[in-house]
């Protein structure tokens, strides 16, 4: 079973490049640390990432950006041996505190994957699944009106409205990644974990998920995994750099693709990583 | 800086680094000829530069199509990205001086039909900074040296100095000799031109600045810029 052990930060401190002056902070994140047994898959990571709107975070392969993406929702309690310390704080309460509950949690913290992974279930049902596992919905009334208001943010809805009782993986991928969205947003989440969301998915399917994560930026926190530096580029507002599980740089995203501060970034978004 | 890990894309950045030394070392031929041209009378010089300057639009036009083709098929980003606008940029700036080079170079085949004044010193003196201007901030190019490029920013100011007291003598030698007018329009005009060459050597300069730090100069750059004078 997972083993989760937290200790106090000792009152981290935050370099000038961890900040980022635009909303107010989201997601804080301090000294954060985590390890896969002996192994240590991130160091001391602190970033601040703002709320309503998208903070990409890069680097290559094993650089630790998805370890630190999956710390965010807990997802790392699931693996035997992974130790989390430093602190992570959602509206500055540590979400790694005793007293969370971690499916709670996940609610808030709604996460897509890189493969599409709807439930062998129907359209209806994948949207509605969270929802009637939360009790969110009063009556049902209710529940209709949230799998469609959830497929209209996830601009699936003209797409399925006259099939919701087909199976969801009778949807091509592209529909499948938005269907997957639909049920992450039904149960209404602050925050929105995306890793690799569009790796398996077509330019126009891409572009349609790139102009929903544009669109859901107005309600939502979205925090995305990517290793397209193109993708990064158009869909965030804030980037952050990771290389060896280190946090190299965190800016605004034009910033970091125009005039990055490290020679690292440079180096790696220019592709002259060896 | 380290070879990206596409080869080929280093190749091309070279490349255009190259042409836009081609391009400076044609128009500071074309600028000190046309100088010369002016200042010793020689007509055949002044024909050889007329007759060279299509060679900078031609290498523009190259410039322009190896940029297209690199935004489309490499994406630059960062220094990369930055060092190919600031080619587009700075090709664009060495056009416009073999254009400029070109117009003094025409004027040295009018004022050849009339009798040399003292003001011809002065021009010859004027171009000669301003070459030594275009020399220092495509050696700042090609070293990459931000603080060479910034000196020539700041130093354009001593053109625009140069460029208004030869105005005022200019001037004087019209009042004085009426008969001079004619050839003094002439020099005025070079004199002009000299001081706008002066302008895109600042604006290479900026450009330099640009691609080595990411940072934009000031846009107020000292200036004398006194048209009551």
């Amino acid at each position: 079973m997972s083993r989760m052990e937290t200790i106090a930060p000792p009152r981290p401190q935050v370099s000038a490049s961890a900040r980022v002056e635009s909303g107010s902070v989201k997601v804080r994140a301090r000294a954060v640390s985590v390890f896969y047994g002996e192994k240590q898959a991130l160091f001391d990571v602190s970033l601040d990432m703002p709320e309503k709107s998208v903070s990409a975070l890069i680097g290559p392969s094993g650089c630790g950006k998805s370890t630190f993406l999956r710390s965010i929702n807990r997802m790392n309690d699931t693996i035997p041996g992974c130790r989390v310390t430093g602190e992570i704080a959602i509206d500055g309460d540590n979400i790694n505190d005793k007293s969370v509950d971690p499916v709670l949690l996940r609610a808030q913290v709604g996460m897509v994957f890189q493969k599409p992974n709807p439930f062998p279930k129907s359209i209806f049902d994948n949207v509605a699944y969270g929802v009637r596992l939360h009790g969110l919905a009063e009556s049902k009334r209710d529940l209709d009106q949230i799998v469609e208001t959830s497929l209209i943010k996830a601009g699936l809805w003209d797409e399925v409205k006259d099939r919701l009782s087909a199976s969801g993986m009778s949807l091509s991928g592209g529909q499948q990644q938005r269907l997957v969205i639909a049920r992450a947003i039904a149960i209404n989440p602050e925050i929105i974990l995306m890793d690799e969301p569009c790796s398996a998915l077509d330019p126009i399917a891409t572009a349609k998920i790139e102009e929903l994560i544009d669109e859901l930026k107005t309600n939502f926190c979205i925090i995305i995994v990517t290793h397209s530096m193109a993708q990064a580029a158009r869909v965030s507002q804030q980037t952050a750099f990771f290389h060896l599980g280190k946090l190299i740089e965190f800016g605004p995203t034009e910033q970091v693709f125009t005039n990055p501060r490290d020679t690292r970034t440079q180096d790696y978004i220019t592709g002259r990583f060896g | 800086m380290t070879e990206h890990t596409v080869r080929s894309f280093s190749q091309d950045l070279e490349e255009l680094t190259g042409d836009i030394a081609r391009m400076g070392g044609l128009a500071e031929d074309l600028l000190s000829d046309a100088i010369q041209a002016v200042a010793t009378r020689d007509l055949v010089l002044a024909e050889t530069v007329v007759v060279r300057d299509p060679q900078i639009d031609n290498l523009q036009v190259e410039v322009e199509k190896k940029i297209l083709r690199l935004l489309a098929l490499r994406q630059p980003l960062a220094r990369d990205l930055r060092q190919t606008i600031s080619a587009l940029k700075i090709a664009s700036e060495l056009e416009r001086i073999g254009d400029l080079a070109k117009n003094i170079a025409k004027r040295a085949k009018v004022l050849d039909s009339i009798e040399p004044t003292a003001a011809l010193k002065g021009v010859a003196r004027m171009g000669r900074l301003v070459n030594a201007q275009l020399k220092r901030v495509l050696d700042a190019y090609s070293a990459l040296e931000t603080d060479a490029a910034n000196k020539v920013w700041s130093r354009d100011e001593e053109v625009d100095e140069h460029y208004q007291s030869l105005f005022r003598e200019v001037v004087t030698y019209m009042i004085e000799d009426p008969r001079t007018i004619s050839a003094c329009a002439h020099l005025l005009f070079v004199a002009k031109n000299l001081e706008r060459i002066g302008d895109h050597c600042t604006n290479i300069a900026e450009e330099v600045h640009f691609l080595v730090t990411g940072e934009q100069l000031p846009t107020d750059r000292p200036k004398v810029d006194d048209l009551n004078s």
